[in-house]
């Protein structure tokens, strides 16, 4: 289980974002909207957080199951007209690939450096892949999968089953923030569950672990699927919500993002890589409306110094910080009591 | 037989080219154990110096053979000293800290030249091979490949200053303990492997084409040839260059150049489950 203060910040974060539900209610439907980005993106975020953080994982092609599920969920809701099947595969597909990806990694035993590189080079091959796909004799049923250009007019999320009720913009708003309260709260039960503390034995230390009888390529297979399923729930949810989706999704900017919100909001949290990505996406977005400089210059230069100043995150250094100053308040709020008493004894 | 013969040179080009765009890496990931995921970007850099070069009216040859190596392996010993130096033994810190150098250089690549391909045009005519016309530049990317291979070797092998090298990466200790520096043995290892890796990217350039994001084609398969070859980097390149060269290339005769990418990093990571030493680490494994 859980411990006490864990379980008390997970139930304030799991408020303020219950909190948020109302917003359609109150705030300019288009802020809703492009708050709906960041919530999809912060779903993203967390699953890597999952993979690299408590599985030591370190994937570097985590945005080739965002864009899968993209992908899947494109295809399957223009071939089904109805995206409740689009849903399951917009999970299934990147699940599946994960998977098939894992055992050739994790049963080959290749370490931490040759796993980033493998799954770097996986995206890789997908981008490429997807990018030459231009010619109108690429398509899977009715969709045409369009190279570069990407899949335009993918449908709106429907209810289950009943393909003419569309959601609106703001419904889209609510399912997605409630799918990441389902991803943040499922990830927190399963970190401090017995499959968690598995998995992050392994990560602390493999070849104790399979000492003591566990199947160390298992467990990190496992990791390894569930966080490519929670990358293409993202995925699907962000091709849904911009109607569009191109084999972007799939280069080394995606995935080099998605790593940099992890480290800059620390390895060992969840919340951390949430407030990193909207705070860095907000920067970004700003930066790139202002025409200041070039996106990737920013990225990678944040990149730089954050590997080189705070290796251990944003978020944890803030909290060093803030208990570093609350021990020297207490020392010279001490030492200077101690003065009065012996000024008062003298 | 013609087409055959064709088919053979090509082959062994595509299997240049690879030899090329890894030795840097060889260099710098094989022996140094430094992850450079900038490697992409050391390329482009090369490409940007003849580009630049021509503009200044420098012979394209000298711009190529000469220029590039020198100005991409200085900015490497520029690297090494403000930066990577801070990140020896630690791995994923290395992997994250270059991929941001990658990033910012591509970045502001395009911000100075603009997102666009720039051509460069060097001429050697063509060869006539039994009726069929075969690039003479080909050849002379092989030539230049295995030249680059014989120095490597020979360097590495037979001087004191590759020996100084290998042992520096081996046991850094042992060589201060000798009255080595390990810190300028990095910084000059680290500096010939950036100068390699300008070199191939200037050689490449003719065919390429010069752009920001030229990298990202190559440092993929730059990563898996040096990772497929093993812990004998010269052995281990020229081995895995062969067999994903030749993959590649017979793959992209039959289908498209696309599929021969993919084909060639499909094999290379079924070969990793299979050999996950490399292949140094099964054969060969006395050689360099």
């Amino acid at each position: 289980m859980m411990e006490r203060s864990d379980r008390l910040a997970t139930a304030a974060v799991v408020l303020v974002l219950v909190l948020m539900f109302g917003l359609p209610l109150y705030a300019d439907p288009f802020q809703v909207m492009q708050l709906t980005l960041y919530v999809v993106l912060s779903i993203f975020a967390l699953s890597l957080a999952f993979v690299w953080g408590v599985g030591g994982i370190l994937c570097f092609g985590q945005g080739a199951f965002f864009g899968l599920g993209g992908y899947a969920f494109a295809i399957a809701a223009i071939n089904f007209g109805d995206t409740t099947g689009a849903c399951a595969l917009a999970l299934l597909v990147p699940a599946l690939a994960a998977a098939a990806l894992g055992y050739f990694m994790f049963y080959g035993r290749l370490n931490d450096v040759y796993l980033g590189v493998v799954t770097m080079v996986f995206s890789l091959i997908i981008w490429k892949l997807i990018n030459s796909t231009a010619g109108p004799e690429w398509h899977i049923g009715a969709a045409r999968l369009g190279g570069f250009n990407g899949i335009p007019s993918i449908p709106s999320l429907n209810w289950p089953g009943r393909p003419s009720d569309q959601l609106d913009p703001l419904q889209i708003f609510q399912v997605a923030l409630g799918l990441l309260i389902v991803v943040y709260v499922t990830m927190k039960i399963l970190k401090s569950s017995h499959y968690g503390r598995v998995a992050i034995a392994v990560r602390e230390n493999e070849t104790r672990a399979a000492l003591l009888g566990y199947d160390v390529r298992f467990v990190k297979l496992l990791v390894f699927t569930f966080g490519g399923m929670i990358a293409g729930m993202a995925g699907g949810l962000y091709a849904t919500y911009q109607a569009f989706i191109d084999p972007n999704v799939f280069s080394l900017e995606m995935s080099a993002k998605v790593l940099i919100w992890v480290m800059a909001g620390g390895l060992s949290t969840f919340l951390g890589p949430i407030i990193a990505c909207i705070g860095l996406q907000y920067l970004a977005l700003y930066l790139a409306e202002n025409t200041v400089v070039n996106s990737q210059v920013v990225l990678g230069g944040i990149l730089c110094v954050l590997v080189l100043a705070l290796p251990s995150g944003i978020i944890p250094a803030l909290q060093e910080l803030a208990l570093w100053t609350i021990a020297r308040i207490r020392i010279a709020f001490r030492t200077r009591s101690e003065v009065a008493l012996q000024d008062g004894a003298s | 037989m013609t087409f055959s013969l064709v088919v053979m040179i090509e082959v062994l080009r595509a299997v240049a080219g690879l030899v090329l765009i890894s030795t840097g890496l060889m260099i710098i990931f094989g022996m140094m154990r430094v992850i450079n995921i900038a490697h992409g970007e050391f390329l482009m850099l090369g490409g940007y110096t003849v580009v630049m070069a021509g503009k200044a009216g420098v012979n394209p040859w000298i711009a190529m053979l000469v220029l590039a190596p020198i100005v991409v392996g200085l900015f490497g010993v520029l690297v090494e000293r403000l930066f990577i130096r801070f990140f020896y033994g630690r791995m994923i810190d290395t992997l994250l800290a270059t991929w941001g150098l990658s990033l910012f250089l591509m970045g502001f690549v395009t911000v100075v030249f603009g997102n666009t391909v720039t051509g460069v045009s060097v001429s050697l005519g063509s060869v006539d091979v039994g009726g069929l016309r075969v690039s003479g530049y080909s050849f002379f990317l092989i030539a230049v490949a295995v030249i680059i291979l014989i120095a490597t070797y020979l360097v590495l092998r037979h001087t004191k200053l590759g020996l100084i090298a290998r042992g520096t990466m081996q046991n850094p200790g042992m060589a201060a303990a000798l009255k080595i520096n390990p810190s300028v043995v990095y910084m000059a290892t680290f500096g010939i492997g950036a100068a390699l890796t300008g070199l191939a990217g200037a050689l490449l350039a003719p065919i390429t084409g010069v752009v920001p994001t030229m990298g990202i084609a190559f440092v993929a398969q730059a990563f898996i040839t040096v990772i497929a070859g093993g812990p004998a980097i010269i052995t281990g390149t020229i081995s895995a260059a062969s067999l994903l060269g030749s993959v590649s290339q017979l793959t992209t005769f039959a289908t498209t150049p696309v599929v021969g990418d993919v084909a060639l990093l499909f094999v290379a990571v079924v070969l990793l489950r299979i050999l996950p030493n490399g292949i140094t680490g099964k054969f060969f494994r006395r050689s360099i």
